[in-house]
């Protein structure tokens, strides 16, 4: 018997028509660990916000370039996918270029940077500028799951806190925020309240983001592979971040004009462009950016 | 069991560590309002019984029984957790000896004071704040320390700020762990008056556990002595204090220099 032939007869009717499937199982990740991790998403999706444990594994990345994203991502792709994977927002950065090769490569998907036209997005720190529509599926890549880990650092107490809902201490952090800068002056990783039962960190999106999370349309799944933990918002959940009544979250961002398509309601990103403090604002999101350069250009 | 208007009952509470009995047919009651001292030795048992009545441990055998505020009666070995924390963090308060166990170092005075009350779901910075501000003044610290770090207090006002904390959500029962515990002799003196003026105009039940007659003295209306996990006196402080009927009493009372 022949190598080939037996790969075959082990192989479903779905990966044998792929060439890439001789060196890896499918998006890399071999099946049953992706078992594993589906069964963990659909409890996450079953209870929105609350942090699910699961096996992580060893990835070829280190831990903090998104093992837990990439996990995600793998478990859930499929050979229709359309993936696209963002750093800061930007299609072009070392992290998302060589995850995004990276799943070309052992999953052999189609890969895009148009938003539009993703099935899956695997994001670090961003959520894109263009309205997600159903059926898409947004992976973060989460560094510390636990919104109040840097309050109580004893995770078996924060569980304790989550399990009956006794969130009081994170307004505690928002107060101190209020008493120290005037203002709340957490701008990334803002605290969120999930269908109004389980506090939950977005990841260090940034807090201009925020309201997005509230009733998206798509699928949001929350990978950290380090702590071992998943979550997720199903499509059109509330998503609510804290604040006080008489000091309102407020989504924060550069007061400019991208230099680049002059759009003025997007995130922007400081460019210092000389050793003399010369700076410009640019859209954190590429892929809005280019589209509208292009537009106008066309125009 | 329980009687009427009682605030908390205990009956034939039993704890063993081991061969040791820290609890041997303990029985105690409180009534709303009512400052009751636990005095003894060491080992005696004083601690164990606070953590017991608080709910913080469970007794071997034995039964303690709690009136919530709605004048509901419930057993705190059946109540669910989220029921028993949730009446430490409002309805009860708990003051330890050493003020770092219970507050947030790295949190500002104003925030530890607002802790309780964001616990119980305010929203609004601006009355959390004028609370704390209200507290402060109360336990008497310069209300413009209101946003510095309590590693910067003393002992005798981080025990202090440690009662403004606990006390902000009126609770109707405190209890209390040597609250006097190393401090000087000066700064007790004035502690204790504080916490004696406080808890007279607020009308707080509190439990009180000491190793010093002189504290209980003052403060408490009921006593409590124990010996090896065993109650050997109790009555009104006074009396018990003047008139020791018990021989362990007596000693203790006749060990103090000049009660």
């Amino acid at each position: 018997m022949t190598e080939d032939t037996m790969t075959d007869d082990t192989m479903t009717e779905d990966t044998m028509t792929d060439d890439t499937m001789t060196d890896y199982t499918f998006a890399y990740l071999d099946e049953q660990t992706k078992r594993m991790i589906r069964r963990a998403l659909l409890k996450a999706v079953a209870i929105p916000g609350h942090q699910v444990p699961f096996g992580s594994r060893e990835m070829p990345l280190p831990y903090g370039w998104g093992t837990g994203g990439i996990q995600v991502t793998a478990s859930i792709l499929g050979r229709d996918d359309v993936l696209k994977v963002i750093d800061q927002g930007a299609d072009d950065t070392t992290n998302a270029v060589s995850i995004r090769r990276f799943f070309a490569r052992t999953a052999g998907v189609a890969t895009t940077t148009h938003t539009a036209d993703a099935t899956i997005i695997q994001t670090r720190h961003r959520i894109p500028e263009h309205p997600l529509h159903e059926g898409q599926i947004l992976v973060f890549q989460v560094p510390m799951p636990e919104p109040m880990s840097k309050l109580q650092p004893s995770r078996a107490e924060t569980r304790r806190m989550h399990a009956m809902a006794e969130y009081g201490l994170m307004h505690v952090k928002l107060y101190e925020d209020i008493t120290r800068y005037g203002h709340i002056a957490t701008s990334y990783d803002y605290p969120v309240m999930v269908h109004g039962r389980y506090l939950m960190s977005p990841s260090p999106i940034p807090a201009f983001d925020n309201p997005k999370l509230h009733r998206s349309a798509a699928l949001q799944l929350f990978g950290a592979g380090r702590e071992k933990r998943i979550y997720a918002i199903p499509p059109h959940t509330d998503v609510v971040s804290l604040d006080f009544d008489d000091h309102p979250f407020r989504a924060i961002r550069a007061p400019h004009a991208c230099a680049l398509c002059n759009d003025a309601t997007t995130y922007l990103d400081e460019v210092v462009t000389d050793d003399r403090g010369t700076r410009m604002y640019v859209c954190s999101d590429t892929d809005h950016c280019t589209t509208r350069v292009a537009a106008q250009e066309a125009a | 069991m329980m009687e009427d208007g009682a605030l908390l009952a205990a009956r034939g509470l039993e704890l063993h560590f081991g061969a040791i009995p820290a609890l041997d047919g303990v029985d105690a009651d409180l009534w709303p309002g009512e400052v009751l001292a636990i005095v003894g030795e060491s080992g005696s048992g004083k601690t164990t019984l606070l953590d017991v009545l608080s709910g913080r441990m469970r007794p071997d055998a034995g039964h303690v029984q709690v009136r919530s505020a709605d004048g509901g009666v419930s057993d705190l070995g059946t109540m669910p957790a989220p029921a028993l924390r949730a009446l430490h963090r409002s309805d009860w308060g708990f003051i330890h000896q050493n003020p770092r166990d219970a507050l947030r170092m790295r949190v500002s005075a104003g925030g530890n004071v607002g802790e309780r009350m964001m616990a119980q779901g305010s929203r609004h910075y601006g009355s959390i704040r004028a609370a704390a501000i209200d507290w402060l003044q109360q336990v008497e610290i310069d209300p413009s320390r209101i946003d510095d770090m309590p590693g910067t207090f003393s002992g005798g006002m981080l025990q202090r700020l440690q009662i403004a904390r606990t006390l902000v959500t009126h609770p109707r029962l405190v209890f209390m762990d040597e609250p006097t515990g190393g401090l000087d002799v000066s700064v007790q003196a004035r502690l204790l008056d504080l916490i004696r003026t406080l808890v007279a105009r607020l009308g707080i039940a509190v439990v009180l556990v000491t190793h010093d007659i002189a504290v209980a003295r003052l403060l408490a209306g009921r006593i409590m002595v124990m010996q090896r996990g065993r109650v050997v006196e109790t009555g009104l402080t006074d009396q018990v204090l003047d008139d020791p009927q018990h021989g362990y009493t007596q000693l203790l009372v006749s060990s103090v220099l000049s009660a």
